[in-house]
């Protein structure tokens, strides 16, 4: 019965890659660029949760949450107002830039060896034993996800900014037109973003609780290979592809022999390479539609 | 006499900044010698980034794969066969038993890097924009993984050690000088001019039949090639090597260098590539303690990076042109226009990436397009 917590677990890690693909999705959504800064701001999330380590959870969790939409809009005023109309590739490799100097002030505060966040680890209990091992983390995993989900989706379709927002990514030009403001549009898109980074640093520090400097960037890159897999032009796409990537990857750690898992990046990066060759739009576009080339 | 006179400045200029850092570096201490060969290994890689980079406006990540590739095969294929046998059991057989001289790993290298880059560039070339930046990452990624892991090739996730140091300031100060004569005898060929055309106005340059997959790919292998020579000159400057310093580390610096510079034009890559270097240099020495006067001042670990990495995002926000605006050495004051970039070497309006406004003023759109690839 093994294979019911392995799948349940793939499920979870599926989830968390949802949220990261979310925030570069909505991101790409409104101004088509990439962000791939947002991996620095669920690790600066993730230290403020080591930083509030002695408040009590709720604070603590309210303060990442604080600090993630405050670093996400820091970024968009920072880099991306600055780019607004700059072209994909060069707002990848602006936060390209970013990121690695934001990791080196990790390394230089925090330190090389990282620094443990062990305000949710009693999640890490079991909640059935025996056959099907499965933890607290997972189920709640999957819980707030959802929520997160079903929020955002709510938000997007049933409220004004929702609205506005998915206008925008239709077209930018004709929502400008008519009266979108689009910089309160892209403003409220970065909340999303930083709301969804602090989840996943509270999510994730609880499953591996070791925050080191590179603790977003290797999120963040198997994010955007989610989100380009799917497809980036479409939020519900791009978080798709996020999910597989992760329910994929937990998945094979699970099957696949510890020997062999080391040529995973491998695979991993080819497939990205024929999709990107073969479906520029992404797996989860119709064939036949018309979609740019990103 | 003047179209001349450019030519002659464009390349005299840096190949005559290879010879300041060369001299300059000979007169210093042993340690700081080190370093100025160091800086000139990099600018290399730097000019290699810019053969493609600069030329068809397309950023790749992944040029260091080709560097990683021509440092393996030029260190492992000089090392001690001895040691192989010994301290790497599992190498193929010619592998472990091939011994060349390290002239020859250098053209090996070159090779090498260029074969590797031609087949890779055959299914990349036909991506552009974002999907050729993340395609190209995810070769470097599967080239850290297949040299860290695969046992059979090379050292695997161990330090490959005992190359044979060869990359003395001379070596180092030749080998930058042959790649810049050869990117400078390449950005006068028909088939880059028409690859720039590309990089100015794809949909255009297509219209007047010219094949933008062919050319890039010509720039990717000769890129790819340099790549590898400037990896067998690291390897043999280093004496050792291990995956992780020719990966994502490198990756960052050398991008860095060549947008701080001015990814246009050879001068801009030449200059990046030993401006930061030196800069990046005196950071280092900076981290392990330096004396100002009587002061002593130690920054901390990872300071050069946060620096390197904030002066690219600078620069390409405020002057996506780099530091010398795309132009090539002393550009400005040979042109017929003084002041403005003469006709061959436009700065590119891609590598811009749209976010400022170009010299006649014609890219001044504030919004994201959505025809952009």
């Amino acid at each position: 019965m093994s294979w019911v917590s392995d799948l349940v677990n793939a499920i979870s890690l599926g989830v968390v890659y949802g949220l990261v693909a979310v925030s570069v999705g909505l991101v790409f959504g409104v101004l088509r660029q990439v962000n791939l800064a947002q991996g620095e701001v669920i690790a600066l999330g993730a230290y403020s949760l080591w930083m509030t380590r002695g408040l009590p959870v709720a604070a603590s969790i309210a303060i990442c949450c604080v600090v993630c939409v405050a670093m996400s809009l820091a970024i968009q005023v920072a880099i991306f107002r600055p780019l607004r109309g700059a072209s994909a590739l060069t707002t990848l490799i602006v936060t390209f830039g970013l990121s690695y100097a934001l990791e080196a002030v990790w390394l230089i505060a925090f330190g090389p060896n990282g620094e443990p966040v062990s305000m949710l680890s009693s999640l890490n209990s079991v909640v059935l034993g025996g056959s099907i091992a499965l933890r607290w983390i997972t189920l709640v995993e999957i819980g707030a996800s959802g929520l997160f989900f079903t929020g955002l989706v709510l938000i997007l379709y049933r409220s004004k900014i929702g609205m506005m927002m998915r206008a925008t990514a239709e077209d930018f030009q004709t929502a400008r037109l008519v009266g979108v403001r689009i910089d309160r549009v892209v403003t409220w898109a970065f909340v999303f973003g930083g709301l969804s980074a602090a989840l996943v640093a509270v999510l994730v520090t609880v499953q591996s609780p070791l925050v080191t400097p590179s603790f977003g960037f290797n999120l963040i890159v198997i994010g955007l290979v989610g989100v380009v897999l799917g497809g980036i032009d479409r939020l519900g796409r791009a978080t798709a592809g996020g999910f597989v990537v992760g329910f994929v990857n937990s998945l094979l750690g699970a099957v696949v022999p510890e020997q062999q898992l080391v040529f995973l990046p491998m695979l991993t990066f080819l497939f990205v390479i024929v999709i990107l060759v073969l479906r520029p739009a992404g797996l989860f576009t119709p064939r036949g539609s018309i979609v740019e080339r990103v | 006499m003047r179209p001349r006179l450019r030519l002659v400045a464009e390349l005299a200029g840096p190949l005559s900044l290879v010879v300041v850092v060369a001299v300059a570096g000979s007169a210093m201490s042993i340690a700081q010698q080190g370093n100025a060969i160091n800086v000139l290994v990099t600018a290399t890689i730097v000019v290699a980034l810019y053969v493609f980079i600069g030329n068809s406006g397309v950023w790749s990540f992944g040029q260091i794969s080709f560097v990683a590739v021509g440092a393996f095969a030029a260190g492992l294929l000089t090392s001690p066969t001895a040691t192989r046998q010994t301290s790497m059991p599992t190498l193929f057989k010619f592998l472990a038993t091939t011994q060349i001289s390290n002239t020859e790993s250098l053209v090996l290298a070159a090779g090498l890097g260029a074969v590797f880059s031609f087949l890779a560039g055959l299914v990349l070339m036909r991506l552009s924009g974002l999907s050729a930046g993340i395609a190209t990452f995810a070769v470097l990624e599967i080239t850290y993984d297949v040299l860290t892991y695969w046992d059979k090739i090379g050292p695997g996730a161990t330090t490959l050690a005992l190359v044979p140091v060869t990359t003395s300031m001379t070596v180092g100060a030749v080998g930058c000088g042959i790649a810049i004569v050869v990117a400078f005898a390449y950005q006068h060929t028909r088939s880059c001019r028409l690859l720039r055309a590309s990089r100015e106005d794809p949909v255009a340059a297509q219209g007047l039949g010219i094949s933008v997959f062919r050319h890039r790919l010509v720039a990717f292998t000769i890129s790819g090639g340099l790549a590898g020579f400037a990896g067998a000159l690291f390897v043999h400057e280093l004496g050792s090597i291990s995956t992780g310093q020719v990966y994502i580390d490198l990756t960052f610096a050398t991008l860095a260098m060549l947008v701080v510079g001015g990814a246009g034009s050879l001068w801009g890559a030449v200059l990046g590539g030993m401006g930061l270097g030196v800069v990046d240099a005196f950071l280092s020495n900076a981290e392990n303690g330096v004396a100002f006067g009587s002061v002593n001042v130690t920054l901390p670990n990872g300071m050069r990076v946060v620096i390197l990495g904030v002066l690219m995002v600078v620069v390409l926000i405020i002057a996506p042109k780099g530091v010398t605006g795309s132009r090539e050495f002393l550009e400005r004051f040979l042109s017929k226009r003084p002041g403005r970039a003469g006709a061959g070497n436009k700065p590119g309006g891609s590598l811009a990436g749209g976010a400022s406004v170009a010299d006649d003023g014609s890219q001044a759109v504030p919004s994201p397009s959505r025809t952009q690839s």
